[in-house]
């Protein structure tokens, strides 16, 4: 059990349906394996237009584990939890 | 966004000039203003370059700011390769050009379904903080290969459609196709949805490149359906139009330029026009080089700019090998004439072309030569060959350049009087330059079997070359067989003889003649002179009588007187005997 928290950035494209899938299915994903010990900031790119650019978001809803490097991102509804399981043991956090 | 898409689809038939004059000329100004092109290719078409050379122009010229969105190569590998090109873009970059590198990660895990809302709205801000009028999405398939199934693909490539059409954006889409013709059929719907789509092609017909690009549908206008030859050369891509071009002004001359050879100039009513094209045909060796040299020392003699293009041989081997028939193109070297050797092995024709009209304007040539043109057909040149040369004969016409071309005819291949490639029907003048092999020679003779507008003789005439330079001369008929070389040597030598006997013999008539008329003289002198001589003698003897008649008349009287008779009994006395 990893002691840091793990940091997660959620880019949603307004409530357009797959953003907010994806919103609801991360929640779910946070709420089983990751309780207590993530944060997580949601960034609407409709709104931060400069913002999304510069993160180089191109596909969304994406979501970038911040705490691995390089960077990882899952783009996409997020409706597979394995995908995102994977991806934070590519990071480095056992879960 | 619906309503902003009726209004754009009323301008339709507006265009945006890409900067490619060939490009432009085939949609007929360019690519539908406000709208989406689709530009589909294999690998190595020249998408990106014909892409980012449009918005380049736009840039630059127009002072229409324009977004390049990569979504394969990173934006300085793209900026290296347009400072290849001469593109200076970073002048442009920091106010009219924005590059946004738009390339997925590797390390990207896909779960679920996603769109391109995040990207969309990133580039929203650019375009109004630049005020961007174009934009172009390099290799869109890279995105579209991330997404779940067709459904999504589409409904993701319509999203941005409509955010084009909504921005009215001038939009240019790259794609990648497999086979050089067709997408791959999920992304085909892209052809139906876009309003001008253009297809790149890149085939290799023995060893040569030839790349070539169709515009397959374009909104708002007619449009050259014709595949149309372009290449990628130093200052990018440069499109062959094949375009007709009748609606050209051409200047029609009635300039006569001298051909070099006094006699062609008179067998042609004066020389060629000015902006004629000229073909001279022949085996190797039948002087057409040198009637082209005598051309273009002729130019150069007149003060005109004159570029030699040569497949053949080096430049300075022809002006040397020219030197030896006294045509002096030395002095002329480097001002008035250039001389350019190209090579047509690997050549693709339409970069010869490229080259030669390039070539020709930089110099301001005002007389051209290809020697020999029929190079151009070459290593897989031949389907395009034809197309080539036709539009280099249009354009030299166009720019008013009096054009010289010469061209092998290969007698294994072709027979009687036909050019390999079919210039002939295009070129305005046709001189047939052919061996005359009889009794065991070989001569030179020139024909002229068209010339347009000219009055021209239709005799063969002998074309003698020597180091004075070229001459041509007539050929005798004897026989009903044309005479040449040493049997023309021999029969004007007879010709010479019977001259010269018969200008002795009247010479000999003369001299008798006056010889006769001297005799005559004298003879006339000798009369005359006995004429007089009997005059003279004639008043001798009347004076003498006379005197004699005195004396005697005297004598009577003396006697008279002595006798003491009278007059009258001494006179009758003295009757009697």
């Amino acid at each position: 059990m990893n002691h840091d928290f793990v940091r997660l950035r959620l880019y949603v494209a307004g409530d357009s349906p797959n953003s907010q899938q994806a919103r609801k299915n991360l929640q779910a994903f946070c709420e089983k394996h990751l309780v207590g010990c993530h944060v997580l900031e949601i960034v609407d790119v409709l709104l931060s237009l400069e913002q999304a650019l510069e993160d180089g978001i191109l596909m969304t809803p994406a979501l970038v584990i911040l705490s691995a490097s390089p960077l990882r991102t899952v783009i996409g509804t997020l409706s597979d939890p394995q995908v995102v399981l994977n991806a934070l043991q590519l990071a480095g956090i056992e879960r | 966004m619906s309503f902003l898409t009726a209004s754009a689809l009323s301008s339709v038939s507006v265009r945006s000039s890409t900067g490619i004059v060939g490009l432009d000329e085939i949609m007929r100004g360019g690519l539908p203003r406000g709208r989406t092109t689709l530009l589909e290719g294999g690998a190595g078409c020249g998408k990106t370059v014909l892409a980012l050379q449009t918005l380049v122009h736009s840039a630059r010229e127009l002072s229409e700011p324009g977004i390049f969105v990569a979504f394969e190569e990173s934006s300085t590998r793209i900026l290296a390769n347009a400072a290849s090109f001469g593109w200076d873009l970073a002048s442009l970059q920091s106010k009219n050009l924005f590059f946004l590198d738009a390339q997925p990660s590797p390390e990207l895990l896909v779960s679920g379904d996603f769109d391109l809302s995040g990207m969309l709205a990133g580039l929203d801000a650019r375009v109004k903080s630049l005020g961007a009028k174009r934009i172009v999405f390099d290799a869109l398939d890279i995105i579209l290969s991330l997404l779940s199934d067709d459904l999504v693909r589409r409904r993701e490539v319509n999203r941005i459609h409509e955010w084009l059409l909504a921005r009215e954006l001038t939009a240019m889409i790259t794609l990648k196709s497999s086979d050089g013709l067709k997408v791959a059929r999920q992304l085909d719907f892209l052809q139906f949805m876009v309003d001008c789509a253009i297809v790149l092609k890149s085939d290799v017909v023995q060893g040569t490149s030839q790349r070539s690009l169709r515009v397959i549908k374009c909104r708002g206008s007619s449009f050259d359906e014709n595949e149309a030859p372009f290449v990628i050369g130093a200052q990018g891509i440069e499109v062959a139009s094949t375009f007709s071009h009748s609606n050209y002004e051409i200047v029609v001359s009635d300039e006569r330029v001298s051909s070099g050879v006094e006699r062609l100039d008179s067998m042609l009513g004066g020389g060629y026009f000015r902006g004629a094209s000229v073909l001279i045909t022949g085996s190797p060796g039948t002087a057409k080089t040198t009637l082209s040299g005598a051309f273009a020392q002729a130019a150069c003699e007149r003060g005109e700019r004159t570029l030699f293009v040569t497949f053949d041989s080096h430049g300075d081997e022809i002006v040397r090998n020219l030197a030896s028939v006294d045509i002096q193109l030395k002095p002329f070297v480097g001002n008035l004439l250039q001389m350019h050797s190209a090579r047509a092995i690997g050549g693709n024709a339409e970069i010869h072309l490229m080259r030669i009209k390039h070539l020709a304007e930089e110099f301001g040539a005002r007389c051209l030569i290809v020697d020999p043109i029929s190079a151009l057909a070459k290593s897989g040149n031949a389907d395009l060959s034809h197309s080539v040369i036709e539009r280099l004969v249009d354009w030299s016409k166009k720019k008013g350049i009096t054009l010289i071309c010469t061209s092998l005819v290969d007698h294994t291949l072709f027979q009687g009087e036909g050019s390999p490639v079919q210039i002939s029907t295009i070129a305005d003048t046709w001189i047939k330059l052919n061996y005359v092999v009889h009794a065991g020679e070989r001569n030179r003779g020139l024909s002229i079997i068209k010339s347009r507008g000219t009055e021209h003789s239709n005799q063969v005439r002998e074309l003698v070359l020597s180091k004075d330079g070229i001459s041509l001369t007539d050929v005798y008929h004897a026989g009903g067989e044309v005479l040449m070389g040493s049997m023309r040597f021999e029969k004007e030598r007879a010709n010479m003889l019977a001259q010269r006997r018969r200008e002795a013999d009247n010479e000999q008539v003369r001299i008798e003649i006056d010889a006769a008329v001297l005799e005559l003289e004298m003879k006339l002198l000798v009369i005359q002179r006995e004429i007089a001589l009997k005059r003279a003698e004639k008043l001798n003897r009347a004076l003498y009588a006379e005197a004699q008649a005195e004396d005697e008349a005297f004598a009577d009287a003396m006697l008279w007187q002595r006798r003491g008779g009278n007059d009258e009994s001494g006179g009758k006395d003295d009757n009697e005997p």
